[in-house]
């Protein structure tokens, strides 16, 4: 039987825990705050390089560019954007998972990874995939010029021919309560979207420009800049979905630790008056004794 | 009818600098100076680095910014610069570009085979626009006063 003791060293110690939780909620809304007007400050840029790619490829009769070559698939490269931290529920598994099965859905071809964030590169090295190259401990502070790094390595394996396809796999945040799993072809390019916008948005008009420079010598500019806002754009919301998944796991921790110290304290209490009583009969009884 | 002002508009990767309707632009083409005015036939560029200046009407004093590379797609209301970093002259640290601007020149001068030549020239070439526009904004608060 447990003593008084026991339960006050019980309830102090979830108290600690459930403190801590508290902070970490607030911390990740904090953050979440901060990562959604990242993610919101980027679209712009976006959209109208988009805007700007898509007239310059309808100019050209037969656009032709590295990034754009089609090859059969056979080696492809995955860049996989997981957590950087642990505690955030089921975010990292999830986002695990959804690359296995992606795996599944191409047998028999090569992958080579990309992790960028600790957890999933820890996970994904102990599978004993190959890597092309890890980012950790980036995702703290999104920024363009990481993702031009990443990009411009991806682009690089391409034009070099070493890998036929390049996928990223990560979360893209909906609301607080839920994200999206995604995976997105990055390469070769594709449809060119800004990856929220409209059919009739993307059927826009085209103008007929004067250019500076020859569009081809235009189109090798514009398409690596694509390539890099895709990028940015999937660590964004990663991250974004990220703060937010460990904000809800965090405030479910606040809450069951609050359980948890009521159920004690109703525990405590009993044990409490069952001392009591059990005194107060020591008592009587020594008295009646005593009579 | 040509527009009497453009809609000047300047997004980085990072954010959206300037939305503003301006009377005048002039901004770093690759191949030179592009003077802007209303009503210009549209024209896609790229962009070097340099200074982009406008100004908000035909009496005010013209704003820089400094820009590098990127593209300028011009249309005769509107001109969109996609750079791929753009700042106020207010916001550039004039005692770090000083560093950048060392630290491109010793790279550049002691002729490491192992130097990736274009890298240094692009930083020394913004690191020197940096200076300029910020220096322009300080001679303009000191004549003022």
């Amino acid at each position: 039987m447990p003593t008084l003791l026991d339960f006050r060293r019980r309830i102090r110690s979830v108290k600690n825990t459930q403190q801590i939780t508290r902070a970490m909620k607030f911390v990740a809304a904090a953050r979440l705050r901060r990562a959604q007007e990242a993610a919101l400050a980027a679209r712009p840029y976006a959209k109208e390089l988009v805007r700007v790619l898509r007239s310059t490829m309808a100019r050209i009769e037969s656009p032709e560019h590295p990034l754009l070559a089609k090859r059969a698939e056979e080696r492809i490269l995955v860049l996989v954007l997981s957590g950087e931290r642990g505690l955030a529920g089921a975010f990292n598994t999830n986002i695990l998972k959804k690359a296995a099965e992606f795996y599944r859905s191409k047998p028999g071809k090569k992958f080579t990874l990309i992790p960028i964030g600790k957890k999933g590169r820890d996970a994904m090295r102990r599978a004993g995939f190959t890597f092309a190259g890890e980012y950790v401990n980036v995702l703290s502070k999104v920024n363009y010029g990481i993702a031009r790094e990443i990009s411009k390595l991806v682009t690089d394996l391409y034009v070099e021919e070493k890998v036929d396809a390049v996928y990223m796999v990560f979360s893209e945040f909906k609301n607080v309560i839920s994200a999206d799993l995604t995976v997105e072809k990055l390469l070769p390019v594709e449809k060119i979207s800004t990856g929220e916008e409209t059919e009739a948005e993307a059927a826009s008009s085209q103008i007929d420009y004067i250019y500076e420079q020859p569009e081809q010598q235009l189109l090798a500019r514009l398409l690596p800049r694509y390539v890099e806002t895709q990028v940015l754009r999937s660590m964004l919301e990663s991250c974004a979905a990220e703060h937010a998944a460990r904000m809800t796991a965090m405030e479910a921790a606040t809450k069951n630790a609050g359980e948890v110290i009521e159920g004690l304290t109703l525990h405590m209490n009993k044990v409490r008056q069952a001392a009591i009583t059990k005194e107060i009969i020591e008592i009587v009884s020594g008295a009646s004794y005593t009579a | 009818m040509l527009p009497e002002s453009i809609q000047l508009i300047v997004v980085t990767p990072e954010r959206q600098l300037l939305r503003e309707s301006v009377v005048e632009v002039t901004m770093p083409g690759l191949d030179g100076q592009l003077g802007i005015l209303p009503g210009h036939a549209p024209l896609m560029t790229e962009l070097g680095i340099g200074e982009l200046s406008y100004r908000t009407s035909a009496s005010s004093q013209p704003v820089v910014l400094a820009v590098v590379s990127g593209f300028a797609e011009v249309l005769p209301d509107r001109v969109t610069v996609l750079a791929e970093t753009a700042e106020r002259a207010e916001e550039i640290d004039l005692a770090r570009a000083e560093l950048a601007k060392a630290r491109a020149e010793k790279r550049l001068s002691a002729g490491d085979s192992n130097l990736d030549w274009d890298r240094a020239n692009i930083a020394l070439q913004r690191s020197l626009i940096r200076i300029q526009v910020a220096r322009k904004r300080h001679s303009v608060l000191v004549e003022s006063r």
